[in-house]
Protein backbone atom coordinates (compact mmCIF):
# COMPACT_ATOMS: atom_id res chain seq x y z
CA UNK A 1 0.00 0.00 0.00
CA UNK A 2 1.66 3.36 -0.66
CA UNK A 3 0.40 4.69 2.20
CA UNK A 4 2.25 2.16 4.72
CA UNK A 5 5.26 3.48 2.04
CA UNK A 6 4.57 6.73 3.73
CA UNK A 7 4.77 6.40 7.66
CA UNK A 8 8.25 7.69 9.41
CA UNK A 9 9.54 6.31 12.71
CA UNK A 10 12.29 8.16 14.61
CA UNK A 11 15.64 6.47 15.06
CA UNK A 12 16.91 8.87 16.90
CA UNK A 13 15.76 11.62 19.76
CA UNK A 14 16.45 14.07 22.20
CA UNK A 15 13.88 16.24 24.16
CA UNK A 16 15.41 18.85 26.52
CA UNK A 17 13.57 21.08 29.23
CA UNK A 18 14.90 24.32 30.30
CA UNK A 19 13.38 26.05 33.08
CA UNK A 20 15.58 29.78 34.25
CA UNK A 21 14.79 31.37 37.46
CA UNK A 22 16.48 33.40 39.96
CA UNK A 23 17.80 30.34 42.79
CA UNK A 24 18.87 28.35 39.64
CA UNK A 25 18.80 27.17 35.78
CA UNK A 26 17.34 23.61 35.58
CA UNK A 27 17.72 21.71 32.40
CA UNK A 28 16.84 17.47 31.21
CA UNK A 29 17.39 15.69 28.36
CA UNK A 30 15.55 12.89 27.21
CA UNK A 31 17.08 10.44 24.35
CA UNK A 32 13.82 8.00 24.65
CA UNK A 33 10.84 9.69 23.25
CA UNK A 34 9.48 8.12 20.37
CA UNK A 35 7.53 9.64 17.14
CA UNK A 36 6.16 8.72 14.58
CA UNK A 37 4.85 10.44 10.78
CA UNK A 38 2.65 9.80 8.17
CA UNK A 39 3.11 11.95 5.13
CA UNK A 40 0.03 10.79 3.20
CA UNK A 41 -1.60 12.42 5.98
CA UNK A 42 -0.05 14.42 7.86
CA UNK A 43 -0.36 12.82 11.07
CA UNK A 44 1.93 13.03 13.72
CA UNK A 45 2.54 11.70 17.42
CA UNK A 46 5.05 11.69 19.59
CA UNK A 47 5.19 9.87 22.86
CA UNK A 48 7.72 10.85 25.73
CA UNK A 49 8.60 9.14 28.84
CA UNK A 50 8.48 10.90 31.85
CA UNK A 51 10.87 9.18 33.67
CA UNK A 52 13.46 9.05 30.89
CA UNK A 53 13.88 12.49 31.84
CA UNK A 54 17.85 13.03 33.18
CA UNK A 55 18.78 15.41 35.15
CA UNK A 56 21.95 16.67 36.45
CA UNK A 57 21.20 15.89 39.96
CA UNK A 58 19.34 12.84 40.96
CA UNK A 59 17.04 14.14 43.55
CA UNK A 60 15.71 16.54 41.30
CA UNK A 61 14.62 13.52 38.81
CA UNK A 62 13.47 12.13 41.85
CA UNK A 63 11.10 14.99 42.77
CA UNK A 64 10.52 15.72 39.61
CA UNK A 65 8.80 12.50 38.64
CA UNK A 66 7.24 11.90 42.18
CA UNK A 67 6.08 15.52 43.05
CA UNK A 68 5.49 17.22 40.00
CA UNK A 69 4.34 14.85 37.07
CA UNK A 70 3.57 12.16 39.27
CA UNK A 71 5.38 9.41 36.52
CA UNK A 72 3.89 6.56 37.83
CA UNK A 73 0.07 7.67 37.57
CA UNK A 74 1.16 9.65 34.20
CA UNK A 75 4.22 7.26 33.03
CA UNK A 76 4.14 9.46 29.11
CA UNK A 77 3.79 12.79 27.21
CA UNK A 78 1.93 12.41 23.94
CA UNK A 79 1.58 14.74 21.37
CA UNK A 80 -0.91 13.89 18.82
CA UNK A 81 -1.37 16.34 15.92
CA UNK A 82 -1.37 16.65 12.01
CA UNK A 83 1.19 18.95 10.27
CA UNK A 84 -0.07 21.68 8.32
CA UNK A 85 1.39 24.60 6.41
CA UNK A 86 4.37 22.50 5.46
CA UNK A 87 6.45 24.59 2.57
CA UNK A 88 7.75 22.30 0.15
CA UNK A 89 9.34 19.04 2.16
CA UNK A 90 11.58 21.77 3.62
CA UNK A 91 11.27 24.42 6.02
CA UNK A 92 8.76 25.85 8.35
CA UNK A 93 6.34 24.05 9.05
CA UNK A 94 3.25 24.41 11.68
CA UNK A 95 1.98 21.30 13.89
CA UNK A 96 -1.55 21.42 15.36
CA UNK A 97 -3.02 19.25 18.46
CA UNK A 98 -3.52 17.72 21.55
CA UNK A 99 -0.27 17.60 23.94
CA UNK A 100 -1.02 15.62 27.12
CA UNK A 101 1.24 15.87 30.15
CA UNK A 102 0.24 15.08 33.61
CA UNK A 103 -2.89 13.32 32.29
CA UNK A 104 -3.83 16.88 30.74
CA UNK A 105 -4.86 17.77 27.07
CA UNK A 106 -4.07 20.98 25.91
CA UNK A 107 -4.64 22.03 22.08
CA UNK A 108 -1.23 23.43 20.40
CA UNK A 109 0.26 24.86 17.72
CA UNK A 110 3.79 24.72 17.21
CA UNK A 111 6.15 25.59 14.26
CA UNK A 112 9.29 24.24 13.98
CA UNK A 113 11.78 22.79 11.18
CA UNK A 114 10.32 19.90 9.42
CA UNK A 115 12.09 18.01 6.23
CA UNK A 116 11.11 14.92 4.34
CA UNK A 117 12.93 13.03 2.07
CA UNK A 118 12.69 9.41 0.74
CA UNK A 119 14.19 7.84 2.78
CA UNK A 120 14.29 9.81 6.18
CA UNK A 121 13.10 12.95 7.62
CA UNK A 122 13.80 15.38 10.67
CA UNK A 123 12.40 17.75 12.67
CA UNK A 124 14.00 20.42 15.24
CA UNK A 125 11.33 22.89 17.08
CA UNK A 126 11.31 24.59 20.38
CA UNK A 127 8.33 26.27 22.36
CA UNK A 128 7.27 26.92 25.75
CA UNK A 129 4.61 25.30 28.40
CA UNK A 130 2.65 26.88 31.09
CA UNK A 131 2.57 24.66 34.22
CA UNK A 132 0.18 25.88 35.40
CA UNK A 133 -1.76 24.68 31.90
CA UNK A 134 -0.93 21.06 32.96
CA UNK A 135 -1.86 21.59 36.51
CA UNK A 136 1.79 20.83 36.98
CA UNK A 137 2.06 22.23 41.10
CA UNK A 138 5.34 23.09 42.55
CA UNK A 139 5.34 23.72 46.30
CA UNK A 140 5.66 27.47 47.27
CA UNK A 141 8.46 26.00 49.18
CA UNK A 142 10.72 25.65 46.17
CA UNK A 143 8.59 28.07 44.03
CA UNK A 144 11.80 30.26 43.26
CA UNK A 145 13.94 27.18 42.09
CA UNK A 146 11.49 26.69 39.44
CA UNK A 147 10.00 28.59 36.91
CA UNK A 148 6.55 29.07 35.62
CA UNK A 149 7.44 28.83 31.91
CA UNK A 150 9.50 25.79 30.64
CA UNK A 151 11.33 25.56 27.46
CA UNK A 152 11.32 22.59 25.52
CA UNK A 153 13.37 22.03 22.22
CA UNK A 154 12.93 18.93 20.03
CA UNK A 155 15.37 17.23 17.83
CA UNK A 156 13.75 13.88 16.16
CA UNK A 157 15.60 11.92 13.33
CA UNK A 158 13.11 9.62 11.03
CA UNK A 159 13.52 6.71 8.59
CA UNK A 160 10.80 5.18 6.80
CA UNK A 161 9.06 2.60 8.68
CA UNK A 162 8.92 -1.08 6.98
CA UNK A 163 6.59 -3.29 7.97
CA UNK B 1 -37.15 15.99 17.05
CA UNK B 2 -34.32 14.30 19.74
CA UNK B 3 -34.33 11.58 17.61
CA UNK B 4 -33.06 13.75 14.62
CA UNK B 5 -30.70 15.73 17.59
CA UNK B 6 -29.06 11.94 18.66
CA UNK B 7 -28.42 11.57 15.21
CA UNK B 8 -26.72 14.51 14.75
CA UNK B 9 -24.52 14.21 18.06
CA UNK B 10 -23.53 10.79 16.69
CA UNK B 11 -22.50 11.63 13.13
CA UNK B 12 -20.57 14.53 14.85
CA UNK B 13 -19.30 12.19 17.90
CA UNK B 14 -18.55 9.72 15.14
CA UNK B 15 -16.36 12.29 12.41
CA UNK B 16 -14.58 13.68 15.50
CA UNK B 17 -13.69 9.96 16.50
CA UNK B 18 -12.68 8.63 13.25
CA UNK B 19 -9.73 10.55 12.67
CA UNK B 20 -8.56 9.97 15.85
CA UNK B 21 -8.20 6.45 15.66
CA UNK B 22 -6.19 6.74 12.64
CA UNK B 23 -3.71 8.36 14.58
CA UNK B 24 -3.65 5.69 17.11
CA UNK B 25 -2.80 3.45 14.57
CA UNK B 26 0.02 5.80 14.01
CA UNK B 27 0.92 5.77 17.91
CA UNK B 28 0.69 2.02 18.06
CA UNK B 29 3.77 2.28 15.98
CA UNK B 30 5.52 3.63 19.10
CA UNK B 31 4.11 0.85 21.39
CA UNK B 32 4.79 -2.14 19.85
CA UNK B 33 8.08 -2.28 21.66
CA UNK B 34 9.04 -4.51 24.72
CA UNK B 35 7.96 -3.83 27.91
CA UNK B 36 10.87 -2.57 29.88
CA UNK B 37 12.02 -3.51 33.53
CA UNK B 38 11.47 -0.50 35.87
CA UNK B 39 12.63 -0.12 39.21
CA UNK B 40 10.13 0.91 42.01
CA UNK B 41 11.13 3.90 43.54
CA UNK B 42 11.65 5.65 46.42
CA UNK B 43 10.36 2.98 49.23
CA UNK B 44 11.73 5.13 51.91
CA UNK B 45 13.13 8.77 51.28
CA UNK B 46 15.38 8.56 54.69
CA UNK B 47 18.33 5.86 54.84
CA UNK B 48 16.85 5.67 58.44
CA UNK B 49 13.38 4.75 59.37
CA UNK B 50 13.73 6.15 63.08
CA UNK B 51 16.78 4.68 64.61
CA UNK B 52 17.28 1.36 62.13
CA UNK B 53 17.74 1.76 58.55
CA UNK B 54 15.82 1.44 55.67
CA UNK B 55 16.07 -0.07 52.72
CA UNK B 56 17.31 3.21 51.01
CA UNK B 57 20.34 3.89 49.55
CA UNK B 58 22.01 7.42 48.16
CA UNK B 59 22.92 7.84 44.42
CA UNK B 60 26.19 7.38 43.46
CA UNK B 61 27.85 10.70 44.01
CA UNK B 62 25.53 11.70 46.85
CA UNK B 63 26.62 12.50 50.67
CA UNK B 64 24.30 13.04 53.11
CA UNK B 65 25.05 14.72 56.44
CA UNK B 66 22.86 13.28 59.31
CA UNK B 67 22.26 14.79 62.90
CA UNK B 68 20.31 12.19 64.82
CA UNK B 69 19.14 14.07 68.39
CA UNK B 70 17.67 12.36 70.84
CA UNK B 71 15.92 14.64 74.23
CA UNK B 72 15.60 12.98 77.40
CA UNK B 73 12.20 10.84 78.70
CA UNK B 74 9.18 12.85 78.64
CA UNK B 75 8.15 11.94 82.27
CA UNK B 76 11.22 13.30 83.44
CA UNK B 77 8.73 16.20 84.62
CA UNK B 78 9.12 19.94 84.66
CA UNK B 79 12.79 20.13 86.08
CA UNK B 80 13.99 18.30 82.74
CA UNK B 81 11.64 20.46 81.24
CA UNK B 82 9.83 17.28 80.11
CA UNK B 83 13.55 16.14 78.31
CA UNK B 84 14.55 18.94 76.40
CA UNK B 85 17.23 19.25 79.29
CA UNK B 86 19.04 16.50 77.90
CA UNK B 87 21.02 15.95 74.73
CA UNK B 88 21.90 12.99 73.16
CA UNK B 89 22.96 13.54 69.58
CA UNK B 90 24.91 11.84 66.78
CA UNK B 91 26.47 13.22 64.07
CA UNK B 92 27.45 11.18 60.95
CA UNK B 93 27.99 11.61 57.14
CA UNK B 94 26.71 8.79 54.62
CA UNK B 95 28.28 8.70 50.93
CA UNK B 96 26.64 6.88 47.70
CA UNK B 97 29.72 4.62 46.12
CA UNK B 98 27.73 3.61 43.36
CA UNK B 99 23.39 3.68 43.71
CA UNK B 100 23.02 0.70 45.48
CA UNK B 101 26.70 0.80 47.48
CA UNK B 102 26.40 3.15 50.86
CA UNK B 103 29.36 3.53 53.81
CA UNK B 104 28.43 5.69 56.43
CA UNK B 105 30.51 6.72 59.78
CA UNK B 106 29.59 8.93 62.79
CA UNK B 107 29.83 9.63 66.52
CA UNK B 108 27.40 9.74 69.10
CA UNK B 109 27.38 11.36 72.51
CA UNK B 110 25.85 8.29 73.86
CA UNK B 111 28.86 6.61 75.83
CA UNK B 112 30.87 8.27 73.09
CA UNK B 113 30.49 5.73 70.54
CA UNK B 114 32.45 5.87 66.90
CA UNK B 115 30.66 3.76 64.39
CA UNK B 116 30.62 2.40 60.62
CA UNK B 117 28.95 1.00 58.62
CA UNK B 118 28.52 -0.59 54.61
CA UNK B 119 25.13 -1.04 53.20
CA UNK B 120 24.74 -3.18 50.36
CA UNK B 121 21.38 -3.04 48.34
CA UNK B 122 21.64 -6.59 46.22
CA UNK B 123 18.15 -6.84 44.89
CA UNK B 124 16.18 -4.02 43.79
CA UNK B 125 12.45 -4.53 43.03
CA UNK B 126 10.92 -4.33 39.89
CA UNK B 127 8.39 -4.34 37.91
CA UNK B 128 7.48 -4.32 34.15
CA UNK B 129 9.33 -7.14 31.84
CA UNK B 130 10.74 -8.55 34.87
CA UNK B 131 8.97 -8.49 38.28
CA UNK B 132 11.16 -9.28 41.71
CA UNK B 133 9.00 -7.58 44.42
CA UNK B 134 11.41 -7.07 47.02
CA UNK B 135 14.09 -4.79 47.78
CA UNK B 136 17.11 -6.54 49.88
CA UNK B 137 19.58 -5.06 51.66
CA UNK B 138 22.35 -6.43 53.53
CA UNK B 139 23.91 -3.88 56.19
CA UNK B 140 27.25 -4.73 58.14
CA UNK B 141 28.06 -2.38 61.03
CA UNK B 142 30.67 -1.73 63.74
CA UNK B 143 30.79 0.33 66.63
CA UNK B 144 32.78 0.89 69.41
CA UNK B 145 32.35 3.02 72.31
CA UNK B 146 35.11 5.29 73.90
CA UNK B 147 33.92 6.36 77.33
CA UNK B 148 36.55 6.40 80.20
CA UNK B 149 34.74 6.00 82.63
CA UNK B 150 34.85 1.69 82.62
CA UNK B 151 38.98 2.47 82.44
CA UNK B 152 38.86 -1.96 82.75
CA UNK B 153 37.48 -2.89 79.62
CA UNK B 154 40.07 -3.43 76.59
CA UNK B 155 39.32 -1.40 72.94
CA UNK B 156 38.33 -4.72 71.51
CA UNK B 157 36.18 -5.67 74.26
CA UNK B 158 34.04 -2.16 73.51
CA UNK B 159 33.15 -3.13 69.98
CA UNK B 160 30.00 -4.67 68.62
CA UNK B 161 29.02 -5.81 65.40
CA UNK B 162 25.80 -6.13 63.21
CA UNK B 163 24.67 -7.72 60.45
CA UNK B 164 21.50 -6.94 59.47
CA UNK B 165 18.92 -8.21 56.12
CA UNK B 166 16.60 -5.34 55.09
CA UNK B 167 13.90 -6.81 53.06
CA UNK B 168 11.43 -4.01 51.81
CA UNK B 169 8.41 -4.26 49.81
CA UNK B 170 6.44 -0.99 48.16
CA UNK B 171 2.66 -2.44 48.11
CA UNK B 172 1.39 0.63 46.49
CA UNK B 173 2.14 4.20 46.12
CA UNK B 174 1.67 4.75 49.41
CA UNK B 175 2.66 2.30 51.38
CA UNK B 176 5.74 0.27 52.21
CA UNK B 177 6.91 -2.23 54.40
CA UNK B 178 9.87 -3.83 55.71
CA UNK B 179 11.33 -6.64 57.62
CA UNK B 180 14.72 -6.82 59.46
CA UNK B 181 16.28 -10.29 60.64
CA UNK B 182 19.98 -9.59 62.59
CA UNK B 183 22.28 -10.38 65.07
CA UNK B 184 24.64 -8.16 67.26
CA UNK B 185 27.42 -9.55 67.97
CA UNK B 186 29.07 -7.95 71.81
CA UNK B 187 32.34 -8.74 71.91
CA UNK B 188 32.29 -8.33 75.73
CA UNK B 189 28.75 -8.65 78.34
CA UNK B 190 28.28 -7.59 81.39
CA UNK B 191 27.72 -11.27 82.91
CA UNK B 192 28.35 -15.06 81.77
CA UNK B 193 24.98 -15.72 81.60
CA UNK B 194 24.22 -13.23 78.96
CA UNK B 195 24.72 -14.05 75.55
CA UNK B 196 27.06 -12.47 73.04
CA UNK B 197 25.25 -12.86 69.57
CA UNK B 198 21.71 -11.50 70.04
CA UNK B 199 19.17 -12.22 67.19
CA UNK B 200 16.36 -9.58 66.56
CA UNK B 201 13.59 -9.38 64.00
CA UNK B 202 12.76 -6.04 63.25
CA UNK B 203 9.47 -4.97 61.16
CA UNK B 204 8.94 -1.06 60.20
CA UNK B 205 6.28 0.61 57.54
CA UNK B 206 6.24 3.87 56.08
CA UNK B 207 2.50 5.14 55.15
CA UNK B 208 2.66 8.41 52.52
CA UNK B 209 0.20 11.17 54.11
CA UNK B 210 0.61 13.44 51.34
CA UNK B 211 3.79 13.38 48.54
CA UNK B 212 6.19 15.46 51.13
CA UNK B 213 4.58 13.67 54.23
CA UNK B 214 4.48 10.08 55.68
CA UNK B 215 3.62 8.19 58.91
CA UNK B 216 6.63 5.48 59.77
CA UNK B 217 6.91 3.10 62.64
CA UNK B 218 9.12 0.49 63.73
CA UNK B 219 9.73 -2.37 66.56
CA UNK B 220 12.52 -4.50 67.10
CA UNK B 221 11.95 -7.69 68.44
CA UNK B 222 14.72 -8.96 70.61
CA UNK B 223 14.76 -13.27 70.90
CA UNK B 224 17.47 -13.70 73.49
CA UNK B 225 18.23 -10.16 75.25
CA UNK B 226 20.51 -9.67 77.80
CA UNK B 227 19.27 -11.19 81.13
CA UNK B 228 21.93 -9.44 83.61
CA UNK B 229 20.30 -5.73 82.93
CA UNK B 230 16.75 -4.86 82.29
CA UNK B 231 16.71 -3.90 78.45
CA UNK B 232 13.74 -3.58 76.10
CA UNK B 233 12.99 -3.54 72.74
CA UNK B 234 13.24 -0.65 70.38
CA UNK B 235 9.83 1.06 69.59
CA UNK B 236 9.58 3.80 67.41
CA UNK B 237 6.69 6.28 65.81
CA UNK B 238 7.44 9.24 63.49
CA UNK B 239 6.30 12.00 60.85
CA UNK B 240 8.81 12.24 57.70
CA UNK B 241 8.88 15.77 55.78
CA UNK B 242 10.75 16.15 52.62
CA UNK B 243 11.55 19.14 50.87
CA UNK B 244 14.47 19.79 47.99
CA UNK B 245 17.06 18.39 49.55
CA UNK B 246 16.46 17.54 53.67
CA UNK B 247 14.67 14.95 54.95
CA UNK B 248 13.26 16.34 58.53
CA UNK B 249 12.07 13.13 60.89
CA UNK B 250 10.15 14.02 63.66
CA UNK B 251 9.71 11.08 66.58
CA UNK B 252 9.30 9.07 69.60
CA UNK B 253 10.94 6.37 70.79
CA UNK B 254 12.45 4.45 73.71
CA UNK B 255 15.93 4.54 72.75
CA UNK B 256 18.38 6.89 73.52
CA UNK B 257 21.73 5.88 71.33
CA UNK B 258 21.09 5.51 67.26
CA UNK B 259 23.11 3.12 66.14
CA UNK B 260 22.59 -0.72 66.17
CA UNK B 261 24.64 -1.97 68.90
CA UNK B 262 23.16 0.68 71.19
CA UNK B 263 19.30 0.40 70.03
CA UNK B 264 18.89 -3.25 69.69
CA UNK B 265 20.91 -4.44 73.06
CA UNK B 266 20.83 -1.62 75.57
CA UNK B 267 17.50 0.42 75.35
CA UNK B 268 17.03 0.80 79.34
CA UNK B 269 13.41 2.60 78.78
CA UNK B 270 9.86 0.96 78.62
CA UNK B 271 8.00 2.60 76.17
CA UNK B 272 4.72 1.80 77.11
CA UNK B 273 5.56 3.07 81.11
CA UNK B 274 6.02 6.11 79.50
CA UNK B 275 10.35 6.60 79.12
CA UNK B 276 8.91 8.14 76.04
CA UNK B 277 11.47 10.30 74.01
CA UNK B 278 11.14 13.37 71.76
CA UNK B 279 13.69 13.06 68.79
CA UNK B 280 14.02 14.00 65.45
CA UNK B 281 16.74 13.02 62.60
CA UNK B 282 17.70 15.58 59.87
CA UNK B 283 19.81 14.72 56.72
CA UNK B 284 21.09 17.14 54.06
CA UNK B 285 21.96 16.09 50.83
CA UNK B 286 24.89 16.94 48.53
CA UNK B 287 26.08 16.42 45.17
CA UNK B 288 29.34 15.43 44.45
CA UNK B 289 29.43 16.13 40.60
CA UNK B 290 27.28 14.68 38.29
CA UNK B 291 25.18 11.47 39.05
CA UNK B 292 25.60 10.36 34.99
Amino acid sequence: MPSQAQKYISVSSEITFFSSAPVEDISAINNEAKSAYDKATGEIVFMVPINKFVFPKSLMQEHFNEKYLHSEEFPSATFRGIISDHEDDSGLAWADGELEIHGVKQHIRVSGDFSSFEQSASLNCKFNVMLADYDIKIPSILFKNIAEEIEITVHIAYELFEN
Amino acid sequence: MSCLKISILLSLFLFVVTPSTAQEDLMNLLTDQDEEVEIVPSSFKGTKIINGHSTKTKNKGELDFLIYHRFGPINSGIQEFFGLDQANIRLGLEYGIIDVLDVGIGRSSFEKTYDGYIKWKFMRQKKGASNFPLSMVWLTSMAIGTNQTAAEISTVERIGYTYELLLSRKFTDRFTFQLMPGMVHLNAVPETVDDNDIYYLGGAFRFKLSPSIALTGEYYYRFNPLVSVQTYDSFGMGIDIETGGHVFQLHITNSRPTFEKGFITDTRDNFWDGDIRFGFNISRTFHMGSHN
